[in-house]
């Protein structure tokens, strides 16, 4: 029986080292925890622990330093980008990322995370895209869809009155500092997969200080949307992916060509 | 060393350079824009750091991430400029971070002009951004002033892990004054331990002023209220002027406490016995030293470029036991010598009115005049 069980035990998944033994206080299905651990194993993969500084923001994710076994700040709403700029220049030798939502990032943010763009500043965005605004329970996002309900746009986003959602990869990519900017998506295998490479790519553009990375992430949320993760899955490939499709907006040649 | 005729903005930035600033972000407004375009030809030849941020509210957002490394940070502004960075100055009180920040006054509310002004007294010595915090506010009255301030201003935030703000004006941070500055001191290379640098060979350490538990965010502001009585029984700093036999006293801060005192010098040469204190800190708030004078003086004059806010404190430290009347300028309109020596003599003299509150005394006083 012992000499069966050893082989039929192969230990295919571990918990990042660089991820903190902790249950995350997300909801069930949600894909925040999902891009925390993609980070986590890269910080791993790439020897990265003790030179990273995260920077969280303020939604859901404010409380991501209790999760990465590095060193945090938090910033005020928006702010994360010019909190980064703080740190990595004083710092340059570290690796310094944010996280931010769609409401922080694209929102109240616009002009911190444009400008830190602009700069170039050698430092690597994670861009959680989740259509709405989930701390606070659901309002409308600058992403949030097109006639898509909210618990601020209840008869549905109303492009009239409550304009477009902003497409911040696009509009940042258009910026002459940033160096790689891409979109991937959380809801399948595959594509979770093209994220880590992504999350892993920002790392290599910042290390090699070629400057500004961002990845957005397309994220579910399932509470506020109201609906079962398996649901929420399909939703965000079925609406979010058309309106916001997946791909790189800018890659530095310098990195155009890196595998790993 | 030798004095050198230095302009207020620059030589507050030298003197920020000399006392190891390793960090400057700013945003340009007028009156305090030398100051940024000091920093930014010295910054970067000392191989610092200089960021001109998109605005103040990403400056001052920058210089809380600086200041998380433990190094000396610091940023500069003006009236509006400053309001914008509100919400970030709560955040660092609320990490407990070291940060000296200049704030170069100017005349308002709003957009208002670029002419010297002290509006701002409230929101800097009450509060201005959210929350149970303090600050210590230096306020200098010369170009001088300005720099031994401004290195002291450095010493105090690390000292007491507190945000410092060096209230100045547009008349102080313009104007050409000989000065002498300090020798250059080395950056630091020791950092606190509560600093994030990373993680390397030790356990990872984060900062944030979040605190979801109000117990526990309570406690922190107990902590943080026991170390202002500590800043409030070591650091107060105020100058007097001829108070030994003063019957008569006026009060004045900035440039204003330096106009005043060229107001009491004339008086005193009329053989009138007044005399003068000038708070230097106007966070911890010379309150015994005014309660004393106020036992020994008849009136008080308070003497702003605002309509009557550090008024209110002195108010409270005389406590009634002296009259206190008031005389204000505002919106960037500076104030005379002449003017407070009206006031002066006019005090002097006797017969006050003691009716209603010495704002509205001093308001009906300045409508009979037009
Ligand atoms: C200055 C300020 N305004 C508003 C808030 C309230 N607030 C907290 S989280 C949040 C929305 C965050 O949404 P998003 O960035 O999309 O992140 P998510 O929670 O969806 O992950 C808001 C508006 C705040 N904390 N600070």
């Amino acid at each position: 029986m012992e000499m069966n069980s050893q082989v039929i035990e192969e230990q295919v998944y571990n918990r990042p080292d660089s991820f903190v033994d902790v249950s995350t206080h997300y909801c069930p299905g949600c894909t925040h925890g999902t891009a925390h651990r993609l980070i986590a194993e890269v910080i791993d993969e790439m020897g990265l622990k003790g030179k990273t500084i995260g920077v969280a923001s303020v939604g859901c994710s404010v409380f991501a330093y209790n999760y990465f076994d590095v060193d945090f700040v938090q910033a005020p709403h928006g702010r994360a980008p010019a909190m980064a700029t703080g740190v990595k220049r004083v710092l340059p030798e570290r690796v310094v990322f944010t996280y931010q939502g769609d409401g922080d990032l694209a929102s109240i943010g616009t002009a911190e995370i444009v400008h830190a763009a602009a700069r170039g500043e050698n430092i690597s965005v994670f861009f959680l895209n989740n259509t709405n605004y989930g701390m606070t329970g659901g309002q409308m996002a600058p992403t949030t869809l097109p006639g898509q309900k909210t618990t601020s746009s209840p008869r549905g986003r109303d492009v009239e009155t409550q304009g477009y959602p902003v497409k911040a990869s696009e509009m940042i990519s258009t910026l002459d500092g940033a160096s790689y900017v891409v979109r991937r998506s959380l809801h399948d295998p595959k594509s979770i997969r093209l994220a880590k490479k992504a999350i892993r790519t920002a790392f290599e553009v910042q290390i090699r200080g070629l400057g500004f990375s961002l990845v957005e992430l397309l994220s579910t949320c399932s509470t506020n949307w109201g609906m079962t993760p398996v649901e929420s899955m399909h939703w965000l490939e079925n609406n979010m992916v058309p309106y916001f499709p997946l791909g790189d907006f800018k890659v530095h040649p310098a990195i155009a060509g890196l595998r790993f | 060393m030798a004095k050198e005729l230095m302009k207020g903005n620059e030589a507050v930035a030298e003197a920020a350079i000399r006392a190891g600033v390793t960090a400057y972000f700013g945003y340009p407004i007028t009156p305090q824009t030398e100051l940024l375009e000091y920093m930014s030809r010295r910054m970067p030849e000392l191989g610092r750091v200089f960021v001109q941020a998109e605005s103040e509210l990403a400056a001052i957002n920058m210089v809380y991430g600086a200041a998380c490394t433990g190094r000396r940070v610091m940023s500069s502004s003006s009236s509006p400029g400053v309001s914008l960075m509100m919400e970030g100055v709560s955040y660092i009180a609320g990490t407990e971070l070291p940060v000296v920040l200049v704030d170069v006054m100017r005349g308002g509310p709003g957009l208002g002009n670029i002419a010297p002004g002290q509006g701002d007294y409230n929101q800097i010595v009450h509060g201005g951004g959210h929350g149970e915090y303090r600050a210590i506010v230096l306020a200098p009255g010369s170009v001088q002033e300005s720099v031994d301030l401004t290195v002291l201003a450095f010493d105090l935030a690390e000292k007491y892990r507190s945000i410092v703000v060096v209230l100045s004006d547009g008349s102080i941070g313009q104007m050409m004054e000989p000065c002498e500055l300090p020798p250059m001191q080395p950056l630091k290379t020791k950092f606190p331990d509560w600093a994030v640098t990373g993680s390397e060979g030790r356990d990872r350490r984060f900062l944030s002023s979040i605190n979801l538990d109000p117990a526990a965010q309570e406690r922190m502001n107990f902590r943080v209220m026991r170390r202002w009585q500590e800043i409030e029984a070591n650091e107060v700093r105020y100058k007097e002027y001829y108070m030994e036999d003063a019957r008569f006293v006026v009060i004045g801060f900035g440039s204003t406490g330096r106009v005043a005192l060229s107001a009491v010098r004339a008086a005193r040469a009329e053989g009138i016995p007044v005399g003068l204190i000038r708070p230097v800190t106007l966070n911890p708030f010379p309150t015994k030293a005014i309660a004393q004078a106020a036992q020994q003086a008849e009136v008080m004059l308070v003497v702003e470029m605002n309509n009557g806010q550090m008024l209110e404190d002195v108010m409270l430290a005389a406590d009634g036991n002296a009259m206190v009347e008031f005389y204000g300028r505002m919106g960037g309109v500076f104030m005379l010598p002449e003017e407070v020596l009206s006031e002066i003599c006019r005090i002097a003299a006797g017969g006050l009115s003691t009716e209603g509150h010495p704002r509205d005394r001093w308001l009906n006083r300045s409508a009979q005049k037009k």
